[in-house]
């Protein structure tokens, strides 16, 4: 199969028996590595506790995804192109028509979307800051210390899963099979990614921050 | 084991090596290290909050980095990926010249402070994992001389500082001269078994007249215990469990052949959060008497009515709150109601509480004299912090941050004296009326 040649043919394949491995790989990796997480759960603590878990723990799941006033004034560009660039993402994966429609399709739910052009908008400012978070990471001394290859891999397929998207749906690839194929394509690579790379954190960061949480608010710290 | 076959106390001992370093990795693994190792994104934010990495500029301080032995571990044993990249011969492994190289990391360049572990936007705690690596660090033989010296004395003599009840009991004897009251020892079934360190025995011995006023004042039943008084400990520091639960052991004795209901831990953070948190752990059960800082009782003390103060320090006051004691610990609000009482003009640090920043010399890093450039490099933050609010003396409750705002302060020519909380109260008191 060549995707020039036959683009209904590509479209197929990445809509059908590819969307399929991608999705079990997906959820077998991603059950495996929750479990490895769950199992290995913790040791009984004997210390006399100030405060309860669950609650402190479920507030910094919440409360961390804003910085304290601290850290955001010295790491401005960091905090706020991480923080556009994820809520474009969320705002293009969850709130465009056709992706609801699509997860109407597989699941049976579905809410809500937001007009077309705009979620186009949110797009390109999220390429932006996708494209600047690439920047900041080639250029600040801690993050190209911290970097390995992986973080790269994993900024190319994220920023192409976006780019495709926004290629495909203002016409900028044609034939449109093809273009939608490709968006389709990464996506599934991006899926299939996800249990073995740094991008677990989608799901593993709200068991971290709950963690986080539960041990200081056991201590009488918000933390 | 017993701490008697332990390398770090008996030299005869069977050597510790990388393989009984990597066994003590893998056994401080649980599901928060998996989840936090799973959830790093790279992203640099908690070298933000790191005194060492932001004093120093290099950014092989970041706090994650620090990390790398324990991740490693973490990654070739405790998940699928890692074991299919071990089989391929493509997982990396954590090697002796490794463990050798990170020794700096681990230890001389953080102090435990815990603010990355306030700060990393994805939740990861990682000052509990640089605690948990030191266990590993220990066990391969790669914790620094000046620690193990430490510990080795808390062993053998009951003091990380080789500290004698001799020498105490001269400086009892000197409080009661001076105070014209009881220094009360081994005196079973009082309220409060106080524990004090060593640091604070030798350079601020204010402190246990202190203590002696305010107990006297407020009619608090409380004794010293010639069977154990030192509530640091070393094995914490360096990380050995085996160690730590020893010098736990024998506060707990001395609590129980008392028969006390509480057990004060004095002006020192570190001697505080062991005691508090770590202690019943190490021992696997829990206490049968409560632990308290002497800034929580002075607080409850005040709040019960049963102290009075009379006049205020006039000058401009601000307070540097131990790492151990605010941010791991949450004794924030206390201090400040006690500062109330006897402050006139109270200033706050620009950060303060939970969000304060270390002195730099935590963590065992005063401890161990390699990393005396660190600790100073470290103090500049502190430093600046000072400098922002312009007091004219600080106050604080912990031994070690006293030392190190001291030296620190000194070595930048900077005229700002250190004061204890607990004297500061003690110095206000009003006398107790005489029973006619
Ligand atoms: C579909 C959802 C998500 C995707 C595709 C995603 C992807 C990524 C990627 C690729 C990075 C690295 C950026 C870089 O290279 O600098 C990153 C960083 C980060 N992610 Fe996510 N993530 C998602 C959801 C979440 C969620 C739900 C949270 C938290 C609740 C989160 C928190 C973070 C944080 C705190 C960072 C670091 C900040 C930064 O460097 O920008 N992410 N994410
Ligand atoms: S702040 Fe947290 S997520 Fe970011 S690099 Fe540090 S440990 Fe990793
Ligand atoms: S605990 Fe403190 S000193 Fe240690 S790495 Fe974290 S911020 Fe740095």
């Amino acid at each position: 199969m060549t995707t020039i040649a036959d683009p209904m043919g590509f479209l197929l394949f990445t809509k059908g028996p590819l969307f399929n491995i991608a999705i079990a790989i997906f959820a077998l990796g991603l059950a495996a590595r929750l479990a490895e997480i769950l199992l290995l759960g913790r040791r009984p603590n004997f210390a006399e506790p100030r405060a309860g878990e669950w609650l402190p723990g479920l507030r910094t799941v919440v409360t961390r995804t804003l910085p304290d006033p601290g850290t955001f004034k010295r790491a401005p560009f960091n905090v706020l192109t991480g923080l556009i660039w994820h809520v474009g993402f969320l705002v293009a994966l969850l709130l465009f028509i056709p992706h609801i429609e699509l997860i109407k399709g597989l699941f049976g739910v579905s809410w809500p979307g937001l007009p077309n052009p705009f979620v186009d908008l949110v797009t390109a400012v999220t390429l932006v800051a996708l494209a600047a978070t690439l920047v900041h990471r080639l250029t600040h001394p801690v993050k190209k210390r911290l970097s390995t290859i992986e973080d790269y891999l994993i900024w190319a397929v994220t920023f192409l899963v976006v780019l495709t998207g926004y290629l495909a749906y203002n016409r900028l690839i044609n034939p449109y099979p093809l273009a939608l194929g490709l968006h389709i394509l990464t996506a599934e690579l991006f899926l299939i990614l996800l249990p073995f790379t740094k991008l677990t954190h989608i799901f593993t960061v709200f068991i971290a921050r709950w963690y986080n949480g539960a041990s200081f608010g056991r201590r009488g710290v918000q933390s | 084991m017993s701490p008697i076959a332990n390398p770090v106390v008996n030299p005869e001992a069977t050597a510790f090596n990388l393989e009984r370093g990597l066994a003590a990795f893998r056994a401080e693994i649980d599901g928060p290290v998996a989840a936090f190792f799973s959830s790093c994104v790279h992203c640099g934010i908690c070298a933000q909050s790191c005194p060492f990495y932001l004093e120093t500029g290099d950014p092989k301080y970041t706090p994650i980095l620090k990390l790398e032995p324990l991740r490693l571990v973490w990654e070739s044993e405790f998940t699928l990926w890692g074991k299919i990249k071990g089989a391929l011969g493509l997982q990396q492994r954590v090697t002796d010249a490794m463990l050798a190289e990170w020794e700096e990391l681990i230890y001389d360049s953080c102090s435990m402070c815990g603010r990355c572990s306030m700060v990393c936007p994805v939740g990861n705690d990682i000052q509990a994992m640089v605690r948990k690596s030191r266990e590993g660090m220990v066990a391969a033989g790669h914790a620094p001389e000046g620690l193990a010296g430490a510990a080795v004395r808390a062993v053998k003599t009951g003091s990380p500082m080789g500290l004698q009840w001799k020498t105490l009991q001269v400086q009892i004897e000197h409080v009661q001269t001076s105070s014209g009251l009881t220094v009360p020892v081994d005196q079973a079934g009082v309220d409060y078994l106080v524990m004090l360190s060593s640091m604070e025995v030798i350079n601020f011995p204010e402190y246990l007249e202190a203590i002696t006023k305010i107990f006297d004042h407020a009619g608090v039943t409380w004794t010293l215990s010639t069977q154990c008084f030192e509530a640091t400990n070393a094995g914490i520091q360096i990380g050995n469990k085996d160690i730590a639960a020893l010098l736990v052991e024998r506060v707990v004795d001395a609590a129980v052949t008392l028969g006390v209901k509480n057990v004060i831990s004095p002006e020192c953070g570190h001697a505080y959060t062991a005691i508090r948190w770590e202690g019943p752990n190490l021992i696997g059960r829990r206490y049968p008497f409560r632990v308290f800082h002497i800034i929580e009782v002075m607080d409850q003390l005040r709040a019960q009515g049963r102290i009075t103060t009379a006049g205020k320090e006039l000058d401009r006051l601000s307070l540097h709150d131990p790492c151990n004691l605010a941010r791991k610990s949450g004794v924030i609000q206390q201090q400040r109601n006690l500062m109330d009482l006897v402050a006139e003009q109270f200033v706050e640090l620009p950060e303060h509480g939970r969000f304060q920043w270390c002195c730099g010399a935590g963590g065992g890093v005063s401890s161990n004299e390699r990393a005396e450039p660190l600790k100073l490099a470290a103090f500049k933050r502190k430093k600046a912090q000072i400098e922002a609010v312009e007091p004219e003396r600080m106050v604080t409750m912990c031994a070690t941050c006293r030392t190190q705002l001291e030296e620190g302060l000194e070595h930048f020519n900077m005229d700002i004296p250190v004061v204890g909380l607990t004297e500061l109260i003690a110095d206000h008191l009003v006398d107790k009326e005489e029973p006619t």
